[in-house]
């Protein structure tokens, strides 16, 4: 049984007991993984409230909103990144344990928005490696929801982390947006989303 | 093309040098300023040097940091728990709007400027397609419809903001349950705009002209659903906080400003009522029809956070009454301008006339002309008096657009409110002073 | 209304022998006044400035100072709204005061030339100006003579140029939009 283990648990080239071991830290990482708080303009308003009583992320195990860094598992970047806040931004990153996850909210974090100009970063991929894009200015809720429910399925079906080896950064999902859907949507993994 | 290892995780160089270096003019400069303290009393309190052994300590808090304001960075001079001094520091959501301005036209202009103050975006359009009219000349032949439609859906923002601030304002505290209580009100208030407006956020709905659509069906029994819902709902917020005694401890005295300091400082808004100057521009200076609705405007008496709290929870009060008296009085016609140079036409139009096709393809590609000069304009927002002053010089862009910010000049009130607090008094009076960082950087 | 007690410029000497004489400009608190869109605007001198809001804050009652804001007119293509005697110059620094007792507003522009980008800081009339004089000074590159803490509020520090000038660029990344292939 090789086992790599600078890259942790997924170095190990599983057997029986081991990938079910895999799957069991899998599954309880993206149950609980927590966000850092790093809500910076208007979509840090549609973070909280998907954080309140209509929306509810506490059933996706993530109501509560970490401060320190240290503590958290994904950082949603909520809002335009400015060219002051990009290297505080890197830093925030980078105090975050391993295994951690970025999510990229809204237009403006994705790719600078309608604010094309001298004053913000144009895509915070730029700064930190990301893993799910989500698009809307800003993104509600519910999109919001879906982007998360995207990396969770990602993240125990192993998926984000192939990407990752893929692209050398981030998993670099791109989700639709699900703002005023009449119906519920399910989220699979396999197949078109 | 990532030039993360060029650029440094140093925040910059925006220093805060300790008190004990101050010179008798730079006190005199930051205490005296508002207080008009005399050069001798000055020099008297450049020699009261604190003691050798007690060492001070500069923190710095922020820019990220879980009080829900933003990215606000407060660098604090600290003796044990106690604020000596502090600067706030921004510029960290600077995001060129007002660059960004000059290259849209003025139909596009609304878009950008909603996102300054987001958590009030109506107030943004409105104060931009005010002046944008005014340059125009066509300020007075706005349809009445179209006047009460923008007061009415101001005043649901005005409510929605008002609950975001007592929703953070009590998690800052500790309330927990009046985050969820708050935006469980929002939410229904933004689902209205929603219904109206076709947006949570950001809604690009007051235009130079009137207002984007019409009034949906139904919208009055929305609207009095909103309104039956949330008024028991405050009451229980004030058995929650409002007489609650740990509540008022927290609040009750902490970061105090008088009357002088606050006019001296350019404070508007709730921090300027609440020291008991009764300044509203909705009253003092009427603008839409303000003039003929029937509110009050809420002032406080001391100057503490306490005053701040009251008065927006009251204004949501007022607010309310506001909505319900449009709700009567909102007249029937046209919802925006009927003049086809400014507004765009009928989409239906588009397929019969050429006329309005050639209008539609003007005003959305290349904007419609506003003759030159310039002009300021003026709101009450949430936060205080918002401000637009464009510059135009005849194109179809604006030359220089400016947008006097509230909260950006009262976080200037800051190091006063926090001096000789303790670090859990500056939560609280950040809190209060509700800056939304987005109309603060720009 | 013209004022024709004071000292004004020229036109006092031509009004003699000229039949159709160019009225008195008008002046209010001392210093040229013009309207736009019927709001009053002051013009005085760089060295005018804080005496004057001085005397408005004292005598006058307009104790507020609301804005403080400049405009680079480098590339302004309509001729300038500026009273005669006044000479245009790049950038025009636009103080906005307000009085409580009367609801009465004011704005007051002071051209400031491009060789010599100074002006006199209010801050000591106004302590309110302090942060909108640092975001001109950052923005336009106006340098406010006095000012307590002359740093730049807005960009970060280590930033070259001034934004909101018109010969800085907006600082686009040209983008070609494409169809989004695979859109989850």
């Amino acid at each position: 049984m090789g086992w790599d283990v600078s890259k942790g648990l997924e170095g190990l080239d599983h057997n029986a007991i081991t990938g079910r071991l895999e799957d069991v830290v899998r599954w309880a990482r993206r149950r609980s993984s927590w966000p850092a708080t790093f809500g910076l303009a208007c979509c840090a308003l549609e973070m909280m409230g998907a954080g309140g009583a209509h929306y509810d992320l506490a059933r996706f195990g993530m109501e509560v909103f970490r401060a320190s860094p240290r503590q958290a598992d994904i950082m949603i970047v909520a809002g335009r990144v400015s060219q002051k806040m990009a290297p505080v931004l890197r830093q925030i990153h980078d105090q975050m344990m391993e295994p951690k996850w970025v999510i990229s909210m809204g237009v403006c974090a994705s790719s600078g928005g309608m604010f094309n100009n001298y004053a913000l970063v144009q895509g915070v991929d730029q700064i930190v490696p990301v893993d799910v894009y989500a698009p809307g200015c800003p993104p509600g809720p519910e999109t919001l929801i879906h982007a998360i429910n995207t990396l969770h399925e990602e993240i125990a079906s192993g998926e984000v982390l192939r990407r990752r080896q893929q692209t050398g950064a981030g998993a670099g999902i791109h989700v639709g947006q699900r703002d005023g859907q009449p119906e519920p949507q399910a989220v699979s993994v396999a197949g078109k989303r | 093309m990532s030039n993360v290892h060029a650029m440094g995780t140093d925040e910059g160089t925006q220093e805060m040098g300790p008190r004990r270096g101050a010179g008798a003019r730079e006190l005199m400069r930051e205490l005296g300023c508002v207080l008009r303290m005399s050069e001798a009393d000055a020099a008297a309190l450049a020699d009261q040097e604190p003691e050798e052994d007690e060492e001070t300590t500069i923190l710095n808090m922020g820019p990220q940091h879980p009080s829900t304001h933003g990215v606000l960075r407060l660098m604090l001079e600290l003796e044990g728990e106690t604020v000596l001094r502090s600067k706030p520091i921004i510029g960290y959501l600077h995001t060129g709007m007002e660059k960004t301005g000059e290259n849209l036209t003025y139909l596009q202009g609304p878009t950008n400027v909603t996102r300054m103050d987001y958590a009030a975006p109506l107030f943004n359009e409105l104060v931009f397609s005010l002046s944008t009219e005014t340059l125009l000349g066509i300020d007075e032949d706005i349809p009445p419809r179209a006047q009460w439609i923008r007061m009415l859906l101001c005043e649901l923002n005005r409510m929605s903001s008002h609950l975001l601030f007592l929703a953070t304002n009590g998690l800052d505290l500790g309330a927990v349950s009046m985050m969820i209580f708050g935006w469980r009100e929002r939410e229904e208030t933004l689902r209205l705009l929603e219904m109206i407006t076709g947006l949570r956020m950001n809604h690009n709905f007051i235009r130079p002209g009137g207002v984007a659509a019409d009034l949906p069906d139904g919208w009055r029994d929305a609207v009095l659903r909103v309104l039956d819902l949330v008024a028991p709902r405050l009451e229980e917020y004030d058995v929650l906080m409002t007489g609650q005694p740990i509540w008022r401890e927290r609040l009750q005295g902490v970061g105090v400003i008088t009357p002088d300091e606050a006019i001296a400082l350019g404070a508007t808004g709730p921090i300027l009522r609440s020291t008991g100057v009764a300044w509203d521009l909705r009253k003092a200076d009427p603008y839409l029809f303000y003039d003929q609705l029937d509110f009050g405007v809420v002032v406080g008496s001391y100057g503490d956070c306490f005053d701040r709290y009251a008065i927006r929870l009251n204004e949501v009060r007022e607010s309310m009454g506001i909505v319900r008296q449009i709700l009567d009085a909102m007249p029937a016609g046209d919802y925006r301008i009927q003049d086809r140079k400014v507004t765009p036409p009928p989409r239906g139009r588009i397929d019969e006339s050429m006329e309005a096709l050639i209008h539609h393809f003007k005003i959305f590609t290349e904007g419609f002309k506003v003759p030159a000069g310039e002009v300021y304009r003026a709101v009450e927002s949430p936060r205080g008096e918002l401000g637009c002053y464009i510059v135009s010089d005849g194109s179809s862009k604006p030359y220089r657009m400016h947008i006097r910010g509230p909260s950006f000049v009262n976080l200037q009130t800051l190091p006063h409110m926090l001096r000789g607090g303790l670090i859990a008094d500056a939560v609280a009076v950040i809190s209060s002073a509700d800056p939304i960082m987005g109309e603060v950087d720009r | 209304m013209p004022d024709t007690s004071n000292d004004a410029g020229p036109d006092a000497a031509e009004a003699d022998g000229d039949e159709a004489a160019a009225p008195e400009p008008e002046r209010r608190y001392g210093v040229l006044v013009s309207h736009s869109r019927g709001q009053a605007v002051l013009h005085p001198s760089r060295d005018e400035l804080v005496a004057l809001v001085r005397d408005l804050r004292d005598d006058e009652g307009f104790r507020v100072c609301v804005d403080v804001t400049a405009v680079d007119y480098k590339a302004y293509g309509s001729p300038r709204d500026l009273p005669p005697g006044i000479e245009p110059e790049r950038f025009e620094v636009v103080v906005g005061l307000l009085s409580h007792a009367t609801a009465e507003r004011l704005r007051i522009r002071v051209q400031v030339p491009e060789s010599d980008p100074t002006c006199p800081s209010l801050f000591d009339v106004h302590p309110g100006v302090e942060a909108l004089e640092r975001e001109v000074s950052d923005m336009f590159g106006v340098v406010f003579e006095d000012h307590p803490d002359p740093t730049r509020i807005l960009m970060p520090e280590d930033w070259e140029g001034h934004p909101l000038r018109k010969d800085h660029p907006t600082g686009e990344i040209p983008v070609q939009f494409k169809g989004v292939q695979n859109a989850r």
